[in-house]
């Protein structure tokens, strides 16, 4: 009891806690008018803000889609289509993130919606290939004695399938949101807003303290999201 | 209550038939055992009776109703299958595996718990241990019986058991093999059953049919099968020693009837009786036997020499091992070679003596059928 | 939540308008622009590929020599391994943008920065892989060896490293196309490559620029993947290729 106490919520708020620390410190001893008037609470939660509604937003489109586009890639009838699919998504995830985000910059033109839409698309492609892959790796012994025991289709699915691939689908979420937190602080280049805001404007001042400011949050935000979704991992999965 | 007809499957880019043309008939309440080399379409076969694959030609009758025209669901939540390959789902415990089908037919709670429960004995998990643990954490014959109780746990009128003792070690699949004959007397289910073990086939069956790359070559009572093999394949297949293998055709109890042995000592016997008896013995050896008739042990001449007391209950020798009186002549002979001896002891149920039988009995059986 | 559904309606509107501006893109003829564009300075975009690649292959083989080391050292201290891992694991999921801000107070903006991030960025796959490819041999071979009398520091360069070499190769890989991307991002802070193509054609709305760029980095990256891929299989003993992750 204690101890899922401390995991869930002792660890978080302790890296949350220095986040906060760093910033209450920064605003409230800048080193010189620059950073003051650069540094400000209102500015550090606008782009926080910004940074989670890029995650948030992107991350749920990509989810639904993607673990919706694995299983209908992963019936009998699709199948076939699955897996060209999962080459090209394979190759798709080989093109770096920064390249993917300028691509639709020269599309569709700055903005944050540019941003959130580059984001989506780019963490579709591991849990689609991650939930399709988990699908077609459940033994086929395994779905013939389902069968075999007159379950339904849909049954089999839900009852057999997706919690036999569960695993393998949540370590596609984790390789998302990974992908796609680093991917947020990048979306500043094309006008998406976030915490790269804060690095960007640093550097461009060559003022480490905003540098510092910026990438700590980044850096805590991706390490705790990373490490909520690997103790949820540990948890859900009791077999094997 | 199962009957094939022309039944053929040609599996897509395949050019020779994996089943051809096959006429099957199995009886209600009967064990049809199909035997036959690897790839020669057993599978196949069962795979069709209960419409995981669908044949390309032929009928299949249930009940005499076309099972090809049926709810495929339907017809599956009635038909128990054992699948080679176990297949059990790694994510639910054992005891989630086993009450797969009742939940499918939502039966109450404690219902599926009490058969749960049941069917785990039956098969020789006992619950407590095995309930909660996951597929994983079990060895290769444990699962295998779990993939049977799964298959039978809502009794269902017709089995498909594709090589189900087939990982599990020779004690146990006797012990098992036993217990199905001992279930099926009751129960009396209708199964097709695989193995490829000629001696299993023999013991469990019915009726053995005996395919070869998609065919029937035929299909026979096992002892028809033993005594008039339809061509050499069979015969080669049933193997060279076929009087020893109607050893395992014959249960202890038939020939027990047969075997005139005079009666058990009781344990307050003198030895006056004792040495009487001794002498009149075919084997030597006397049992020796307490009030409810239950088994104490045997006396032997030397033991009678070294006699400790008075009567013979003061003397006997515990034995190591007997038979039960619904095991085969197979066991029993396998009882004998065991323990050394050229007897073994034959109880019942409850450890009641039933009688004594010898590898001179033995003898006489396997000579009168050749 | 309102703002988030207004965020998500949105970003899908923006979609709809992308596909109206690929159509006018054409009309501009922006894929010919590009074409146009490249032609014109391919010095300079081969330059900056060499320069690219010279960073990633430079950084590569920093990181190989220091991750197998440590993959090596981790495989026979178990109690330290998992806290090596984590650490890995750690450093690998901290943004870039992150990683090479935090270097820029230490080592200043250039080369070196990039370097740095990107030898700290390849430490997981390269890492594990060699942990575990050593790990998860089958200890009857380990013991086989040790029975013929072969020294530790022999079973290590004889028997455990040739066996993991596969696994190995596939955290390589992984490494490979990582840092081709995390290079074309370290740009920014001055370590050259074809990250500057995109970041100045960003910043001075050059679109056929940004394309030349990026899909110059992306093909690197692809052609990496490949090649690798092919390295993986030949290394492999007798055609059999282990994942390891
Ligand atoms: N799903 C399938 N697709 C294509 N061919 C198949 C399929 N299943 C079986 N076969 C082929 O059909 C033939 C019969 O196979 P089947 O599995 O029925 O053999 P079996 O008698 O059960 O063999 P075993 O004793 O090895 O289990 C084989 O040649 C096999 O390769
Ligand atoms: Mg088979």
């Amino acid at each position: 009891m204690l101890r899922t106490l401390w995991v869930w919520i002792g660890i978080p708020l302790i890296m949350i806690g220095i986040a906060a620390a760093i910033v209450i410190y920064s605003v409230n001893n800048p080193p010189d008018s620059i950073v003051a008037r650069m540094l400000t609470y209102e500015r550090v939660f606008r782009v926080i803000r910004e940074h989670m509604g890029l995650l948030l937003v992107s991350m749920t489109g990509a989810t639904i889609v993607g673990v919706a586009g694995g299983i209908m890639l992963s019936r009998p009838s699709l199948y076939r289509i699955g897996r060209v699919m999962e080459t090209i998504v394979n190759i798709g995830q080989t093109v770096p993130s920064l390249a993917v985000l300028a691509l639709f910059y020269t599309i569709l033109g700055l903005g944050f919606r540019v941003a959130v839409f580059a984001l989506f698309l780019y963490s579709i492609l591991p849990i689609l290939r991650n939930t399709f892959a988990g699908i077609d790796g459940v033994e086929h012994s395994i779905i013939e004695a389902a069968r075999g025991m007159g379950m339904r289709p849909l049954r089999i699915l839900t009852r057999i399938e997706l919690p036999i691939a569960f695993p393998i689908i949540v370590a596609g979420l984790r390789t998302a949101i990974v992908i796609n937190v680093g991917a947020a602080t990048l979306a500043t280049f094309i006008g998406g807003g976030g915490l790269g805001d804060l690095i960007v404007t640093g550097l461009s001042v060559h003022r480490d303290m905003i540098i510092v400011n910026g990438a700590v949050i980044a850096a805590i935000t991706a390490i705790l999201l990373d490490y909520l979704i690997g103790k949820a991992e540990e948890r859900v999965v009791r077999w094997s | 209550m199962i009957k094939l007809e022309g039944l053929t499957k040609v599996f897509k880019g395949h050019n020779i038939p994996a089943v051809k043309d096959l006429n099957l008939e199995v009886n209600e309440g009967d064990v049809c055992v199909l035997v036959g080399p690897s790839g020669c379409g057993k599978t196949t076969t069962m795979k069709m009776i209960n419409r995981l694959y669908e044949p390309t030609g032929g009928k299949i009758y249930i009940r005499g109703e076309d099972a090809l025209q049926m709810d495929p669901i339907k017809l599956r939540l009635d038909i128990g299958y054992v699948i080679q390959e176990i297949g059990l789902f790694p994510h639910m415990t054992i005891y989630e595996n086993i009450a797969t089908v009742p939940n499918e037919k939502q039966w109450p709670k404690d219902q599926v718990k009490e058969k749960v429960d049941n069917v785990m004995s039956l098969v020789g998990l006992d619950p407590e241990i095995f309930k909660n643990r996951y597929p994983s954490a079990l060895s290769g014959g444990q699962r295998q019986r779990v993939g049977v109780a799964r298959a039978m746990v809502s009794d269902p009128p017709i089995m498909l058991m594709d090589e189900p003792f087939g990982a599990v070690d020779p004690i146990t699949r006797a012990r098992l093999q036993n217990e199905f004959l001992r279930i099926q007397e009751r129960v009396d289910k209708t199964i097709v059953f695989v193995t490829h073990d000629i001696d299993e086939a023999i013991k469990m069956s019915d009726t053995i049919a005996v395919m070869r790359e998609g065919e029937l070559v035929q299909h026979a009572t096992p002892s028809d099968l033993l005594s008039a093999p339809a061509d050499e394949f069979v015969s080669n297949l049933v193997g060279r020693n076929r009087s020893i293998k109607r050893l395992h055709l014959i249960r202890v109890s038939e020939i027990l009837e047969e075997v005139d042995r005079a009666p058990a000592l009781k344990e307050d016997t003198k030895e006056e009786e004792v040495k009487k008896r001794l002498d009149e013995s075919d084997i030597r050896t006397v049992i020796v036997v307490d009030r409810d008739n239950k088994l104490k042990g045997v006396i032997g001449v030397n033991d009678l020499k070294r006699k400790t007391g008075e009567v013979a209950g003061d003397y006997f020798q515990e034995v190591s091992d007997t038979v039960t009186d619904d095991a085969t002549l197979n066991d029993a002979l396998s009882v004998m070679l065991e323990i050394g001896e050229g007897y073994v002891a034959v109880v019942n149920e409850d450890e009641k003596y039933q009688g004594t039988i010898t590898l001179g009995d033995l003898l006489n059986v396997v000579r009168e059928d050749s | 939540m309102d703002q988030l559904l207004g965020m998500a309606f949105d970003a899908f509107r923006a979609a709809g308008n992308g596909i109206e501006s690929i159509a006018q893109a054409g009309d501009r003829g922006i894929i010919a622009h590009t074409i146009d564009y490249i032609s014109r300075r391919s010095d300079l975009i081969l330059e900056l590929m060499l320069e690219h690649l010279w960073l990633v292959i430079l950084t590569l083989i920093i990181a190989v020599t220091i991750s197998v080391t440590i993959g090596i050292i981790i495989s026979y201290y178990e109690s330290l391994a998992q806290t090596v891992l984590g650490i890995c694991q750690v450093l690998m999921v901290i943004p870039s943008m992150a990683m090479l801000a935090f270097m820029v107070p230490l080592f200043g903006i250039g080369f070196t920065t990039g370097v740095v991030a990107l030898v700290l960025y390849s430490l997981l796959p390269v890492v594990r892989n060699t942990y575990t490819g050593i790990r998860e041999l089958d200890p009857a071979i380990v013991e086989a060896a040790k029975g013929m009398g072969m020294t530790e520091r022999r079973i290590l360069f004889k028997i455990k490293i040739p066996l993991a070499r596969p696994v190995i190769m596939a955290g390589v890989r992984t490494a490979a196309v990582m840092m081709i991307g995390i290079a074309a991002i370290a740009a920014y802070v001055g370590a050259g490559g074809l990250g500057e193509l995109i970041f100045s054609g960003i910043s001075r709305g050059h679109q056929p620029m940004i394309i030349a760029g990026a899909i110059g980095v992306s093909i690197i990256a692809i052609a990496f993947d490949y090649l690798l891929y092919y390295g993986e299989k030949r290394f492999s003993v007798e055609g059999s290729t282990r994942e390891g992750n």
